[in-house]
């Protein structure tokens, strides 16, 4: 089955990411498809590589990331809720005359018609958080 | 799914939006109408749900002026011009909340197929019709 996931809510405040790692992993793992992960409301702040947990806690970031690229999963960061909360890439960040990006790797920068077309494109669309 | 139609070119699938929270207080109200918006122009059968404190969405005079954050609500009344035509408001919320269908602002739309008549796009609907309504569809989105 081919899935698109959802994540609407940041990390650590809300297990949702979390979730949602856990399951796309397992679906991964069974042998399933996902045609993209999408990173909604703060969700999007799961995809900054500026975050740093204490080290005997999970690290959510790095875990989306490493998942990206054993998978080659798409990850895609909306960019409207992305340039509210600071969410920048290379090319966005050069945009906006700022000083900086923080998109952490394997996450990419798009728009809303990418969760869209995941709904049309996927078996099931299965959303985390609130 | 089964019934999903499949026009050659294009998949058209049955979306559904269902909104929850209170226009203001959180992000989420807004940023479901800019997924309603841009995902339009997919061309998809799309619906909208109101339930619970979503139902404050539709309210008529909204004034934000004074929590500086900007009032979004005359955008609800432009959807008929993106083709959503169809906002389902769940019976029980609204008389929960002391409300009626008096208090929700009047939303039209011009029927392409019926000599563009103006038509309302709001349906109050009880909660086992809206039950009824999501199961029919192939995409839920809850914001």
């Amino acid at each position: 089955m081919k899935f698109g996931i959802v994540v609407n809510e940041g990390p650590y405040t809300h297990q949702a990411a979390d979730t949602a790692y856990q399951f796309t992993k397992s679906v991964l793992e069974k042998g399933h498809d996902v045609y993209r992960v999408f990173f909604y409301h703060d969700g999007v702040n799961v995809g900054t590589r500026m975050t740093v947990p204490p080290q005997d806690e999970r690290h959510i970031q790095r875990n989306w990331s490493e998942l990206a690229e054993k998978y080659d999963l798409d990850m895609v960061v909306c960019i409207a809720a992305a340039q509210r909360r600071g969410i920048m890439d290379e090319n966005e960040a050069k945009r906006q005359g700022l000083d900086g990006d923080n998109i952490a790797p394997g996450f990419r920068i798009s728009g809303l018609g990418q969760l869209i077309e995941a709904g049309i494109q996927s078996d099931r669309l299965v959303t985390f958080g609130d | 799914m089964n019934d999903m139609a499949d026009t050659g070119e294009q998949t058209i699938k049955k979306f559904l939006y269902v909104n929850r929270k209170a226009p203001y207080g959180t992000i989420y109200a807004l940023e479901s109408l800019e997924v309603v918006l841009i995902g339009a122009a997919f061309e998809q059968d799309v619906s909208l749900a109101f339930l619970d404190d979503g139902v404050f969405q539709l309210m008529k005079g909204q004034d934000t002026a004074d929590i500086g954050v900007k009032n979004f609500s005359p955008t609800y009344r432009a959807l008929g011009d993106f083709e959503v035509t169809k906002l389902f408001v769940e019976k029980e919320s609204l008389e929960e909340r002391g409300l009626s269908e008096d208090d929700l602002m009047e939303i039209t739309y011009e029927d392409e197929d019926d000599d563009w008549e103006e038509k309302p796009s709001i349906h109050l609907v009880n909660r086992s019709e809206l039950a009824a309504v999501m199961a029919e569809q192939d995409v839920i989105l809850s914001f």
